[in-house]
């Protein structure tokens, strides 16, 4: 048993010159994307540079912030920066606002830190593209909207900047539009993210009917004596909007397609910031979780089912950019799964999200840095020891995938570990959880370590499969026919290593500096609130961090053996039926398309036929009618002047029959 | 003899005016159905005249005279005229406004 | 008012047997001569029986003290309507009758079957009602009937009278107009019909009478022109068609050229002949 005390935090208006130029955060990136937008080709030239610029600033304030927040003491590190009165209608009043506490202001740091990188590596990635100031005003943009995100103070305004983030999404996945598939991706990325928001505007309205306020501090206030059922509802709804923000079961299909857009937005929207929303939105809500153990328990299951689902998927494909996909939706699957914990989980979700944001962005650049020296090929079976071509990628990506495995001391390490022992803590009334939790979370370590593995060694290890142009033939495995690739593999620019190699040193230390002294976890508190005495798991610590290793090294000797120590075929086997189902994302697609895309086009049929029918066919057939009773009476009008006297003299008859009739 | 007598005159004569209306297709004789119904009706109000004491009926009637004649003025120009380019005097003939 | 005066209208407050007799001897006259209205096969026929109900109608009223609605029935209706009718009949061809095949598709029995209704609804509703008692026109008619129609006219309905004046005076513009022909082409004068003559070959002047200058004084014999050729032109168009003329050739005089020859006009033997 473990119990929970909340801190007496208390919410304060912001202070300080920080605190209150706190709406700078948001505002000048925003700005940035507007002068990109419409300045148009005049900005070609120096147009990156603002966009890098903005969102450095941002980071700047960001840290600024920070500073002033751990200035003062626990309790009064939850700040309200109160901008303007939003909307005022009826009996809802919704007021702009900034919530500054620490789990914004982690969220802050991640995005603008990381998105500083990604912005100075996109200088260069995207030099020989013709439109890229308007790539860097997406991604102001995207910064723009993530901030508002996170730093809302109200769910009306977290929605506002989570359609923000939808919309940068969209545009930067489908960036090179002029292709049909990216267009596509894009759309289906789109829609995927719809079903989601509608969950998320189901959830406000219940809250709006239920607490009659959409603005934290209200929300969070009047959980206590709510109908649970309410709070189970709001909570899955939140759950669902989630999921489809961060690809998490069953709206996860659109991830992968989202590895369309260029790479930098892959590392920066697709795996660092963007599809951690849902797990900033759970945290967020801790309070309504907290009262609904039902809601709670199902974001378990979907963190858990996405965990392996990922896990999975990763393992079969061979798309470079695909299966890093797959892995982000099976570590946030883990965020979820730590979120749903509860009060003892939230920190360690957030805690993997951080250092997750770090090794994940660091590895997409690298396979960015890849394509760029493999003339944008992703396809892995075509790589192969590309160790000796690009040093300082193979190294940088090398520290993320060491971080990513949970090799300690790696960045993965400190937090994965966390999670793994938390999903073992037993919770009252069903011990069944934590063994089922427990192992999921145990089992995708080793799955996790074998396909990254895979992915590793097959792209940087290995013989190489590909044409160098010096006439020798690479040695290849027995029956491959196939033409091979020319390529002329280089190491990239410096301003593509320097981010990399920052976001490396940031995966081998971050996990190990935010567990120094009471670490991310203290730091989050004001906001999780503290769990004074936690309970030990079902397995001992010693042990359950052993069987991880193990396994871990498990998946990586795995790896090495299918994939490094013998030949891999350039032409993919045919492979089990798991595998052939993994490479086609376990049926995703085919699911949604026979349980909602062909439904729904019947429907959509069903509606037209009806529409013609009923609806067409009351309209005409009021039309039919007229005219049939129209010709009808036509006949009455033959235009025989005797005609027309007869009706009168009749008229009369009747008339005067009708008068006497009354009479007698 | 009573008034009555001439009032069913009149209705008998009004009947079959309307009648011939009804049944002729030669203008001019559906014309003088029409001044026969006319009639009748003069003779009716001269035999309300005369059974209130009052001339009014008798000046109504007058007046329905002199419209009358009016009416066959203008009713025997249209018919003269539709015969000169039609070369038809049937009412029958008369509806080319319709279709 | 004289008591004489009173007892007189209160005496022609009921109807004389004299009246009735009118009436009884008029009445089937005029239905008779309405039906005819109905049945005639020619308008003419129509027109005669509707001037029989109109002339009957004139005495009725005189029987029922409208002496001057009387007079006026029969200077307005039979002198003037009436008799409009009949010109006009004349106008469109008397000899027009009605064919007697129905166009209408069951115009027929409608009309029948409304004149009917509408006879027996109308002398149902005159006979059922129940109606004052006869107060009788003598007092009214104390002036003489003219000067009593003319008090009401003049008195109570002077408005009327003028607008119904203005509507006659009108009506007869309105028939000026419909009745007016717009000329479409020129008018066909004796100067125009001698032209057309001249340029259809004919002659200008009457044909030569036959036996002038012949032998004969008879309408079969040629007239002579002045060179003594027969004119076969001068003999009636019937003799000739039939073959009764007699023959050119024996007329015409040895020392001339034949008729055949062309004529020579030459001024010589022109003031010889």
């Amino acid at each position: 048993m473990h119990s929970l005390f909340s801190v007496a935090v208390q919410t304060a208006p912001a202070t300080g010159a920080f605190q209150s130029g706190a709406w700078l955060l948001v505002a000048v990136p925003l700005a940035s994307a507007a002068i990109l937008l419409l300045a148009g080709r005049r900005a070609d030239r120096w147009g990156h540079w603002l966009g890098v610029a903005a969102s450095s600033f941002s980071f700047l304030l960001g840290l600024g912030v920070m500073l002033s927040l751990t200035s003062l003491p626990a309790a009064e590190r939850v700040r309200d920066l109160h901008l303007f009165s939003w909307l005022s209608a009826g009996t809802l009043t919704v007021d702009a606002g900034f919530r500054l506490d620490p789990l914004s202001l982690t969220f802050v740091l991640l995005v603008t830190f990381v998105g500083s990188l990604i912005h100075v590596y996109s200088v260069a990635y995207m030099e020989h593209d013709r439109d890229r100031r308007r790539f860097f005003a997406y991604l102001n943009l995207f910064v723009a909207a993530m901030l508002l995100l996170v730093l809302a103070d109200s769910y009306l305004l977290l929605f506002f900047g989570w359609e923000g983030v939808g919309l940068a999404s969209y545009l930067l996945i489908g960036f090179w539009n002029h292709q049909t598939p990216n267009a596509v991706a894009a759309k289906k990325a789109f829609i995927a993210n719809r079903i989601g928001d509608l969950g998320m505007l189901i959830a406000i309205m219940l809250m709006f009917a239920t607490f009659g306020g959409v603005d934290f501090a209200t929300v969070h206030g009047h959980v206590a004596g709510t109908a649970p059922g309410t709070l189970t509802a709001i909570g899955l709804m939140l759950l669902l909007a989630a999921t489809g923000k961060s690809a998490q079961f069953p709206l996860q299909s659109w991830l992968g397609d989202a590895m369309a857009g260029p790479t930098p937005v892959s590392a920066l929207i697709h795996a660092a910031t963007m599809v951690t929303a849902g797990v900033y939105l759970v945290v967020r809500s801790a309070p309504l979780f907290d009262a609904a153990p039902t809601a709670r328990l199902v974001v378990v299951i979907v963190g858990a089912i996405t965990l392996v689902f990922g896990a999975v998927v990763g393992s079969a494909k061979d798309d470079l950019k695909k299966a890093l996909a797959a892995s982000t939706m099976s570590q946030i699957g883990y965020m979820i799964l730590a979120a749903g914990l509860g009060p003892i989980g939230y920190a360690f979700a957030i805690f993997h999200l951080v250092t997750h944001g770090f090794f994940k962005a660091g590895m997409f650049l690298g396979a960015g840095s890849v394509m760029h020296g493999m003339d944008d090929q992703v396809d892995m079976r075509g790589f192969g020891a590309l160790s000796k071509y690009m040093k300082i990628t193979w190294i940088t990506f090398g520290l993320g995938w060491l971080a990513i495995l949970g090799v300690p001391p790696f960045a993965g390490f400190w937090s994965k570990d966390k999670i793994i022992e938390s999903a073992f803590v037993p919770v009252a009334g069903s011990p069944w959880q934590a063994w089922v939790f427990g192992t999921v979370a145990l089992l995708g370590a080793g799955l996790t370590s074998f396909y990254m593995s895979r992915l590793f060694f097959m792209t940087f290890h290995g013989t190489r499969r590909w044409d160098d142009g010096s006439g020798t033939p690479p040695a290849l495995a027995a029956g491959t026919t196939v033409d091979l690739n020319h390529q002329h593999p280089h190491e990239s620019p410096r301003l593509m290593t320097v981010p990399m190699i920052i976001l490396a040193i940031g995966s081998v230390t971050i996990g190990w500096l935010l567990s120094l002294g009471s670490g991310i976890v203290g730091w989050l508190e004001p906001v999780t609130g503290r769990v004074a005495h936690e309970a030990d798991p079902v397995l001992p610590v010693p042990v359950l961090m052993t069987v991880t290793l193990v396994l871990v090294a498990l998946g990586i000797l795995l790896a090495w053996r299918q994939y490094a120590a013998v030949l891999v075929p350039v032409v993919p086997p045919r492979g089990s039926v798991l595998t052939r189902a993994a490479r086609k994302d376990l049926y995703q697609d085919d699911v949604n398309d026979a349980l909602l895309v062909e439904p729904g086009t019947y429907l959509t049929r069903s509606l037209v036929f009806g529409d013609h029918q009923v609806v067409d066919g009351g309209a005409t057939g009021l039309a039919r009618l007229t005219v049939g009773a129209g010709s009808l009476l036509r006949r009455v009008q033959n235009g025989y002047v005797r005609s027309y006297a007869a009706t009168m003299l009749i008229g009369l008859i009747v008339l005067v029959g009708a008068v006497l009739a009354a009479r007698i | 003899m009573s008034l009555t007598n001439y009032l069913v005159l009149a209705s008998i004569l009004f009947t079959i005016g309307a009648t011939t209306v009804l049944l002729r297709r030669n203008a001019i004789i559906v014309f003088m159905g029409i001044e026969l119904m006319l009639n009748a009706t003069n003779l009716v109000l001269v035999t309300f005249s005369r059974m209130h004491g009052n001339l009014t009926g008798q000046v109504m009637a007058f007046f329905v005279m002199v419209v009358a004649a009016a009416e066959v003025v203008i009713g025997l120009a249209i018919i003269v005229s539709i015969f000169r380019t039609r070369r038809s005097a049937s009412v029958d003939d008369v509806n080319l406004l319709k279709s | 008012m004289s008591a004489a005066l009173l007892a007189a209208a209160a005496q022609t407050a009921t109807t004389s047997g004299a009246e009735a007799v009118l009436f009884w001897c008029l009445a089937p006259v005029m239905v008779i001569a309405a039906l005819g209205l109905i049945f005639a096969r020619k308008a003419v026929h129509a027109a005669m029986g509707v001037i029989v109900v109109m002339i009957s109608l004139a005495f009725l009223y005189v029987a029922q003290d409208a002496p001057f609605l009387g007079v006026v029935q029969v200077v307005v209706y039979t002198g003037a309507v009436m008799m409009l009718f009949v010109f006009v009949l004349m106008l469109i061809g008397v000899d027009a009758s009605d064919s007697l095949v129905e166009t209408i598709k069951a115009q027929r029995w409608i009309g029948w079957l409304a004149g009917l209704g509408l006879g027996v609804v109308l002398v149902g509703v005159v006979t059922r009602a129940t109606y004052p008692p006869m107060t009788g026109l003598a007092t009214a008619n104390a002036d003489s009937n003219p000067v009593g129609v003319a008090k009401v006219i003049f008195g109570d309905y002077v408005f009327t009278f003028e607008v119904v004046g203005a509507l006659l005076v009108t009506a007869a513009l309105g028939a000026l107009v419909l009745t007016h022909r717009q000329r479409l082409t020129p008018r066909i004068g004796q100067k125009e019909r001698a032209d057309a003559r001249v340029a259809a070959g004919g002659s200008l002047t009457p044909l030569p009478a036959p036996g002038v200058y012949a032998r004969h004084n008879a309408l079969d014999v040629p007239a002579l022109d002045h060179l003594g050729r027969p004119l076969e032109e001068s003999v009636s168009r019937v003799l000739r068609i039939r073959g009764q003329e007699l023959g050119v050739e024996q007329f015409q005089s040895p020392a001339l050229p034949s008729a055949t020859q062309t004529p020579t006009l030459e001024p010589g033997t022109e003031d010889q002949a």
